[in-house]
């Protein structure tokens, strides 16, 4: 699965995107963070405050109680400032 | 049917009204918005708009989709730029059309809101003074989520 990072998760992390492989009892987005700010210290440091932190699968919204079995490509991401 | 594009070069405001309306007769109002880079009290040398190819165009489409559900749009166009823009430049455009004007209106205001708070673009401030340090994130603002309150 392919997890994309963007704006300052991305900077915060280093990379814009990687494969990853989390373990199976991971199943929730909310869960991924968790696993995910486990992997460093620039992780960590994306993923201090999840609740700010907004999430996407398969490049559709959604929220930290939804699970990604399943998907291609999920995505973390500061709230949006577009427009 | 709606048509966007996220792009980053720059488009032509007039072109996009006329391809809007080109050869009917039916569209009685057109309603345009125009968003532009401001200086910042000429602090601002350029925005860096970053983001999400293929999402972004994806929830600007759905938006587009909801609004012509909720009102009887003849036509709407949104464009999203991306990547270095500098003072006075075009950052996006929403143009929208009907018979009759409040629909127009309400869609474009409704267009914007959604836009501003689901569409996936990050915008940063690189400063023209140098000791500013790296460009900075814009913080969303709180007005922004309150703005989409009056569409529940």
């Amino acid at each position: 699965m392919k997890a994309l990072y963007f704006a300052w998760v991305r900077e915060r992390i280093g990379v814009a995107e990687e494969e990853i492989e989390p373990p199976a009892a991971v199943a929730t987005l909310g869960e991924l963070m968790g696993w995910l700010a486990g992997r460093g210290e620039n992780y960590a440091h994306a993923f201090e405050n999840p609740a700010v932190i907004r999430t996407a699968v398969d490049r559709l919204h959604a929220k930290h109680d939804a699970p990604f079995a399943g998907a291609r490509e999920v995505a973390f991401f500061p709230p949006m400032t577009g427009g | 049917m709606a048509s966007v594009s996220v792009q980053s070069r720059d488009y032509d405001t007039a072109a996009e009204i006329a391809a809007l309306t080109a050869g009917r007769t039916d569209v009685g109002a057109v309603v345009t918005f125009s968003g532009l880079c401001r200086d910042d009290g000429g602090t601002l040398e350029a925005l860096e708009i970053e983001h999400y190819p293929g999402m972004a165009e994806g929830e600007i489409a759905r938006v587009c989709a909801e609004a012509e559900a909720r009102w009887p749009l003849q036509g709407c166009r949104v464009i999203h730029r991306h990547g270095a823009i500098p003072p006075g430049a075009n950052i996006v455009l929403v143009v929208t059309a009907s018979a009759h004007r409040a629909a127009a209106f309400a869609a474009a205001d409704f267009l914007m809101d959604y836009l501003k708070s689901e569409a996936p673009f990050w915008k940063r401030n690189r400063r023209r003074d140098a000791a500013a340090g790296q460009p900075e994130w814009v913080a969303p603002k709180a007005d922004d989520a309150d703005a989409l309150d009056r569409w529940r």
